[in-house]
């Protein structure tokens, strides 16, 4: 019987529950803290440094030779800029590390900071668009005179005829607010100096360790062989955990100059004012359509604002390329135009958070069906139903080759599930009692687990993509798997654990998987992009598919059979078709200590495989029903629906909770989460008294229904989930929200949509009536 | 660096003399002191719970305490949750209902629910919603843990005190 489909209980859970989990700050005892010193403005020169004496404190000065992180596109749109370690003349964002100081203890460290006084003449900030874009701006950085990093364009030929020929032209104006990932444990690092060996064991909380090692061992000059980098239980990244960070190479730096063991573990404030920053876009688009509401053209202005650096490995490119690449999602629409931008200013650099640009584009593309369909006074489900791609392989205006999918399906069970008709009913009868209920729809395609032919066309100068995965069976039948992934939260080893034990005919409890350590496992790309169960699975399968043919072959010797008569399942190697068969383990020690007799299988048994996939096509349909108190402003989600095709589903019970993880981030980049700068570039919500991360109270119960499409694009047939959740939920809420406050003509075009917000836009629109 | 003073935190039924500066928090005491480091710290400003124990039967944010207001006062963790290897009721059905995934907030929700449960073992859906909103997770979207509570509410109230709950 198959282990694949089963919701198993985690393996990693117990030790978890048990408070015996190990997150980098449970390594830090016995070490000597270091703290950052940080700008309190968003721009300036550095004039002075007044430092304590006799303390361990370091500045910039004593960094010259550390290279500066310098991310690179191999594109001539793209301006690459440099990152120092600590802050050397000017500071570029408020929070950005301008000393660092070491003290026997974090409390101490603290003090000691506060010794420290940083002259800095303050300019005018570059915070938002109209800032960085205004003629005349200044220059975030010097060599980049525009303020624009990146800037990708394209257009088809027949753009202009499809917008010539519309009847009907819908322009909008899209904002999204600035956002943290928010991973609940921040970031952090403990890096042990081993005076025998010369070498560094960094421990971090990071989503790439390999990337980690080689980032740091180029910035500061060393051979890789001199650092191991270890993540150990991660708790959360979303992207945030992606990046290499200037506070990781500065811990390894000190440990190699004072040959000390040093943590760094930063706290709630410093993670909102200097980790990472996400999505803060603004997209204005125009779509053609005919008068049946068929979409003919998109003609599209992307900006992003990538903040005052360029992020490792994955660039400032990371956002306004792929809201380029993706923006007609799941439709069919064969012209398009688009300029998309990667706008620096004075802020905290962006990179990727779970969904990147997607939550954005769906939110574009579900608000102009929505405004397009009333226009033409068509059904917002029929608009989409004439829309949405329905053969395969789908061939994007972009170039993007979609695999198969359900996109039309997803939306039926979708709409199904949700009972329209009866709800129309009973949201009449609500208004007619003073209560606004509305109904949204947000379908989407989510691309995942892409290889190194996605990353190549975006021009990276570090191509991931790839996943190389060891796999050997011991001699008591014990299987140990190393992978390059970097799982933190997502139950991998426990899918992989029964992708594998299907393989190989074993217990998935006799499968160890061995991640997230550089001296243990081969080289990697970590964990991101909804890529770890389709490459790191592929890859594993393909491994335990090697050595399972090993372990036919032998046990086929062992029992005078032919190889391809040798079946593997319930721990016995069996020969088909009779009673005769041999437990795995046995097969497995004869590997080892009786070799001679199987020549041609080998000595041992294990293999390793590589599975680099040009990727796959996950689809959904999100829909839900709210209420909104048109006094307050306040919004209630009384459904949400997700009708997901993932293909199979190697533990539906890890899938859903992606999928409930996700709407959640959703839901808070809809409603509730901004990041506010204000005009001088200091960031007004640092804390979690300001920053509103949904709670329990806030959250409805997600129903989720399931599609299966079989695609040849995954080895696995396992497609990724780990981003569908973020990218499809803001626009199903906001497409209700509209829905629902239809009577007073409100259409949203900025979130989070805040009572404040909507409160705003009814209020505008009685103007308007009485006006 | 202020005067250090003598304090014997009780934590699991086992005493720990210690010695902390009067600034210390007791999070920071029970993880650096005394070596429990499955109280994790999520935000050290009392809003997402990850650090909240049990201090005289009720739950606390540990990092809003300090660890001299505890001397002496009986302090549970999530390390005494479990009887050896045998799992609480709490932490059977967050593991049988996927109730965690990156596992940092767990220990808040644990020892949130187990206080909250012990208090009033008959408590409605709703009023566990109330009570769990105390607590941020970043991962599971919470579906799984009112699951997981709601089932732990049933098993506390049915099993045998031999069973350890």
């Amino acid at each position: 019987m198959s282990w694949i489909g089963r919701s198993l209980p985690r393996y990693e859970d117990p030790s978890l529950l048990m408070g015996r989990g190990t997150y980098v700050a449970d390594l830090a005892r016995n070490t000597a803290s270091v703290k950052f010193v940080r700008s309190p403005v968003a721009a300036g020169r550095i004039v002075g440094m007044e430092l304590p004496d006799g303390e361990l404190v370091f500045t910039a000065a004593d960094l010259v030779d550390v290279k500066p992180i310098r991310p690179i596109l191999h594109r001539p749109d793209y301006i690459a800029v440099d990152q120092p370690i600590l802050a050397r003349d000017r500071v570029m964002f408020c929070g950005q590390a301008l000393a660092m100081v070491v003290a026997d203890d974090q409390g101490l460290a603290e003090d000691l900071a506060e010794q420290v006084f940083a002259d800095v003449e303050a300019d005018d900030a570059i915070v938002n668009f109209a800032d960085a874009l205004a003629d005349g701006a200044g220059a975030v950085h010097a060599h980049a005179p525009g303020n624009v990093l990146v800037e990708g364009k394209m257009r088809s030929a027949g753009l202009d005829d499809a917008f010539a020929i519309a009847a009907e032209i819908v322009s909008l104006e899209l904002r999204s607010g600035r956002q943290s990932a928010m991973p609940l444990e921040g970031r952090g690092g403990v890096a042990r100096y081993d005076a025998v060996s010369g070498r560094v064991t960094l421990y971090a909380s990071v989503q790439m360790p390999h990337m980690l090692r080689t980032g740091i061992a180029d910035t500061l000059g060393m051979p890789e062989a001199d650092l191991r980098v270890i993540a150990p239980d991660v708790g959360g990244g979303f992207g945030q955990k992606m990046s290499l960070f200037p506070e990781y190479v500065a811990l390894v730096w000190l440990a190699r100059h004072l040959k000390r063991d040093l943590s760094w573990i930063e706290d709630r404030r410093e993670n909102f004012l200097a980790s990472a920053h996400s999505r803060d876009q603004a997209f204005s688009v125009k779509g053609a359509f005919s008068k049946d509401g068929i979409l003919l053209g998109i003609d599209a202005d992307l900006k992003s604002n990538v903040g005052a650096f360029s992020c490792y490995p994955v660039t400032c490119g990371v956002e306004p390329l792929m809201a380029l690449a993706e923006l007609p999602g799941p439709y069919k629409v064969k012209e398009y135009g688009a300029r998309s931008r990667g706008v620096t200013t004075n802020t905290c650099m962006m990179a990727p958070y779970r969904g990147v640009a997607r939550p954005m584009l769906t939110l574009t593309m579900e608000r102009m069906m929505d405004v397009a369909a009333k226009r033409l006074r068509l059904d917002p489900v029929e608009i989409r139903r004439r829309n949405l791609i329905d053969t395969f392989p789908h061939r994007s205006p972009t170039g993007l080759v979609y695999d198969e999918g359900s996109y039309q399906e997803a939306m039926e069970v979708a709409v199904n599930t949700l009972d329209v008709p009866a709800f129309r009913e009973r949201q009449a009868a609500a208004r007619a009692a003073g209560r606004y209920l509305g109904i949204g729809f947000s379908v989407f395609s989510e691309r995942t687990g892409y290889g190194t032919p996605a990353y190549a066309a975006r021009g990276m100068g570090i191509v991931p993509g790839y996943e190389i995965v060891t796999c050997a069976m011991d001699p008591s039948g014990s299987v140990e798997v190393r992978i390059g992934s970097s799982p933190h939260g997502q139950g991998l080893k426990t899918a992989l654990a029964q992708l594998i034990a299907d393989e190989l005919g074993i217990a998935p409890s006799k499968i160890k998987i061995i991640s997230g350590d550089t001296d243990a496992t081969p080289y990697g790309w970590g964990t991101f992009a909804s890529r770890s169960m389709v490459i790191a699975g592929g890859a594993s399968k393909l491994a335990a598919g090697k050595v399972a043919v090993r372990l036919r072959s032998i046990a086929a010797t062992m029992m005078d059979a032919k190889p391809e008569d040798i079946e593997l399942e319930d721990d016995l190697a069996r020969v088909i078709g009779t009673n005769q068969s041999l437990p795995i383990p046995d097969v497995a020690r004869a590997a080892y200590h009786q070799s001679h007799r199987f020549p041609d299988a080998g000595p041992g048994l294990q293999d390793q495989a590589i599975y680099d996939p040009a990727g796959t096509f996950s689809n959904a349909c999100h829909a839900c029903i709210v209420e909104v108190d048109i006094e307050t402003g306040g919004v209630v989600i009384e459904r949400f629906v997700v009708a997901e095709d993932a293909g199979i589903l190697i533990n539906p019970m890890i899938v859903d909770g992606q999928i409930h993880g996700g709407v959640a981030q959703g839901v808070a980049n809809a409603l509730y989460e901004e990041l506010i700068y204000d005009e001088t570039g200091n960031l007004l919500t640092a804390s979690l008294a300001d920053y509103l991360p949904p709670t329990i109270a806030e959250m409805p119960n997600i129903e989720i229904e399931h599609l299966v499409t079989l695609s040849d694009a995954t080895i696995t047939k396992a497609k990724g989930v780990g981003e569908g959740g973020t990218i499809g939920a803001p626009a199903a809420i906001i497409n209700a929200i509209c829905d629902a406050l239809a009577p007073f003509g409100v259409e949203i075009f900025e979130i989070p949509a805040t009572p404040q917000r909507i409160r705003d836009l009814i209020r505008a629109s009685e103007r308007n009536d009485h006006g | 660096m202020a005067e250090k003073i003598s304090i014997t935190l009780n934590i699991n039924a086992r005493d720990y003399a210690i010695s902390v500066e009067p600034r210390r928090t007791l999070a920071d005491a029970v993880r650096d002191d005394c070596g429990l480091t499955g109280t994790h710290l999520g935000c050290e400003h009392g809003v997402c719970g990850a650090c909240t124990v049990i201090v005289d039967g009720k739950p606390v944010r540990s990092c809003l305490m300090f660890a001299v207001q505890a001397d002496g006062r009986p302090i549970r963790t999530v390390e005494g949750l479990a009887r050896g290897d045998v799992l609480h009721p709490l932490q059977k059905v967050f593991w049988e209902n996927h109730g965690l995934q990156c596992g940092f907030c767990t220990p808040g929700f644990l020892m949130l629910a187990a206080g909250a449960l012990e208090a009033k073992p008959d408590m409605t859906e709703a009023e566990i919603r109330d009570v769990l909103s105390s607590n941020l997770c970043r991962c599971t979207g919470y579906q799984n843990i009112i699951k997981a509570v709601s089932a732990a509410a049933v098993e506390m109230r049915t099993c045998q005190p031999s069973e350890n709950c």
